[in-house]
């Protein structure tokens, strides 16, 4: 195991942010720690980062302890923090060069500013970048060291999509050259695009654990059904439409009905029908595969982005 | 260690950059103690002595008497009803009011300067006129020396001053910055040594205090003829351990501060105390005697005086032992205070 970390825990005063989490990454692998907001997921990779101490629990990372190896650690590992503001008049090629002067071995400046599509960029001010540029420029200061494993802390929050696929072109090369990384974030297309694993956290734990394709299918269906009425109009009871065929779960929130089902091509006629026969009219009606999304609302009743 | 790659130099480098990109800071570490230079020194040129105002008590007696003393060097005498006199005795448009009669009355207040002076002159006057003979005779020289006019001695305390102000601002403010920016922390999770960062705020500073030494001084001597009478090296270590220990100073204001304002209201309260005290504008010495211990303890007092033994004395580092030891002193409890209690993240 690259990194394992077992039984943690950390209060902030009376609030647990993170409540007995288990996890082991082999090497390679490209994890996900996904939740909402607020789930815990900052603070356990800071656990793992050896940027805050646990409460309880082990770490190992590289076959390594915190206490006894960080200098060695440290080395080998590559950091992205979530909100951090480099110094706003260095430029590109002077943030990294600063970094690649920590690290006793690493790639070329150059090289890196490449991987991030940075180059044209090497003598612009940091004040002067785009918040897709700081972004990857924050992971150039990460990949110089040429880590073994490299931390993503939420890496594309609040970017636009553009930046978003350049990111994790960024990502997707790292792990192709057989690093291994480990990423919170809380958009589930992320967590299935990038990540060979997902740990679905909530309330500081660990409550789904597989791959994205594994934990989707555990849900039992693979398709979802998702339909809004006229505001005011009562949806018929869950009982009613779980009685249709291929239905296995159905759930209602802020005026809409999602209902998970195994078979599109049946359910969907028959949920059509029985709103008709109903004369209920519909506002809306979507059809999608099952995503994370659906698990997390499956597990835990909450939407990931309003949890 | 050393060269391009040594993380010491590029974290050096680092902040050094970032304090000459920074237009305010030059401004304020630069420009500011020049002007204020420039406007003190012609604020408190070189020029004789005000003539002082006092009135004479309309009356018997009251022309003869304003003859007499108008001839008075230094006085500036006007014939005045006695309400106008003794509202402009209040007021502090004349510094004298004098009553004709016998006896003569003197009516001022003694604890002005101003005054003290007026009814010296005024009296010696007066006694000159009824009689009186000097039976010692007298020869006055005239001089006026470098290094006794208020520009000489204003420029070691600006120096002193501004010392105190980049130390503390280049220091403090840039570690809370970097701790609000979370960019301590982002440096944490790298392999850097944290001696090298802190040492590298240490080099930075010594650079940049560098320069700033020799572009203050170099304008002092070069426009108002400040006398450089001790040698460039004790010089500089005076400056060295000054700006160290306000480099010290500023990292224990900042060693626990979460925020910018946080840092900025601390940073006032150490100095603006000095500022007063320290004897920057006007010499320390105005102070009463019980508070002098206390003043001489301030590590501003201790660098602004032996700024002035250096560069008006020509003292060398022998003769600076004290002020030395204050710095020193104050320079190890700050570094080690700060250390201990710092907060990185």
């Amino acid at each position: 195991m690259i990194i394992a970390c077992h039984g943690l825990v950390k209060r902030y005063k009376d609030v647990v942010a993170v409540a007995g989490l288990d996890l082991e990454v082999s090497g390679g692998e490209c994890f996900g720690l996904l939740g909402p907001n607020g789930a815990g997921k900052t603070t356990t990779v800071e656990m793992l980062e050896g940027l805050l101490t646990p409460d309880a629990g082990t770490i190992e990372i590289l076959g390594m302890h915190w206490a006894t190896h960080e200098h060695a650690i440290r080395e080998r590992i590559g950091v992205q923090l979530q909100e951090t503001k480099l110094a706003e008049k260095l430029t590109v090629a002077e943030i990294v060069t600063l970094f690649r002067s920590f690290y006793r071995e690493g790639h070329e400046v150059e090289a890196v500013l490449d991987v991030v599509q940075l180059g044209e960029k090497r003598t612009a001010w940091v004040s002067k970048l785009s918040g897709g540029q700081r972004q990857r420029l924050a992971v150039a200061c990460a990949l110089v060291a040429d880590p073994d494993i490299l931390f993503l802390d939420e890496p594309t929050t609040g970017l636009d999509p553009q930046s978003r696929r350049q990111l994790w072109d960024v990502v997707a090369e790292f792990r192709a050259r057989g690093g291994t990384i480990v990423l919170t974030t809380h958009y589930m297309d992320e967590a299935e695009r990038l990540c060979d694993r997902v740990a679905v956290v909530d309330h500081g734990k660990v409550i789904a654990l597989g791959t994205p394709k594994a934990l989707i299918a555990s849900i039992g269906a693979e398709h979802v059904i998702e339909f809004a009425l006229a505001e005011g109009v009562v949806p018929p009871e869950e009982e009613a439409l779980l009685a249709l065929p291929g239905v296995r779960e159905v759930r209602t929130h802020a005026g809409r009905t999602s209902l998970t089902v195994r078979e599109m091509h049946s359910s969907l006629p028959a949920v059509i029908d029985e709103l008709e026969r109903r004369g209920l009219g519909m506002t809306e009606l979507v059809t999608h595969q099952a995503t994370l999304e659906d698990l997390f609302l499956h597990l835990t009743g909450r939407h990931l982005r309003d949890a | 260690m050393i060269g391009e790659r040594s993380p010491l130099f590029q974290l050096t480098l680092a902040r050094f950059r970032e304090f000459v990109r920074q237009p305010e800071t030059v401004f304020w570490v630069f420009a500011f103690p020049l002007l204020l230079a420039i406007a003190l020194g012609i604020a408190f040129r070189n020029r004789p002595p005000d003539r002082v105002r006092i009135a004479i008590e309309a009356g018997a007696g009251a022309d003869s008497l304003a003859a007499l003393l108008s001839e008075a060097r230094g006085l500036r005498v006007e014939v005045l009803d006695s309400s106008t006199a003794a509202r402009r005795l209040r007021t502090g448009r004349v510094a004298l009011v004098v009553v004709p009669g016998d006896p003569v009355v003197y009516r001022y207040d003694s604890t002005r300067t101003e005054s003290h002076v007026a009814r010296l002159v005024t009296d010696d006057e007066v006694q000159r006129a009824y009689g009186r003979r000097d039976v010692r005779a007298v020869r006055e020289v005239k001089i006026t020396e470098k290094g006794a006019r208020y520009i000489d001695f204003l420029l070691p305390g600006l120096l002193g001053m501004n010392l105190m102000g980049t130390g503390l601002w280049g220091v403090g403010f840039a570690v809370v910055s970097m701790r609000v920016r979370r960019l301590l922390k982002r440096l944490l999770a790298s392999p850097m040594r944290r001696s090298h960062l802190l040492l590298s705020f240490a080099f930075a500073r010594l650079v940049t205090v560098m320069l700033e030494m020799a572009v203050l001084v170099g304008f002092g001597i070069l426009v108002f003829g400040v006398p450089f009478r001790g040698s460039v090296l004790t010089f500089a270590v005076v400056v060295l351990t000054g700006s160290l220990t306000f480099a010290g100073l500023g990292l224990l204001v900042a060693s626990r501060a979460q925020t910018e304002e946080g840092v900025s209201g601390l940073m006032n309260v150490v100095m603006l105390p000095m500022y007063v005290l320290s004897g920057s504008f006007f010499s320390a010495a105005n102070f009463p005697d019980v508070m002098q211990p206390f003043i001489k303890a301030l590590p501003l007092t201790a660098l602004n005086d032996a700024l002035r033994a250096v560069m008006l004395d020509g003292a060398g580092l022998a003769a600076l032992a004290l002020p030395f030891a204050v710095l020193v002193a104050w320079m190890l409890v700050s570094f080690g205070v700060a250390l201990r209690i710092f907060r990185w993240l």
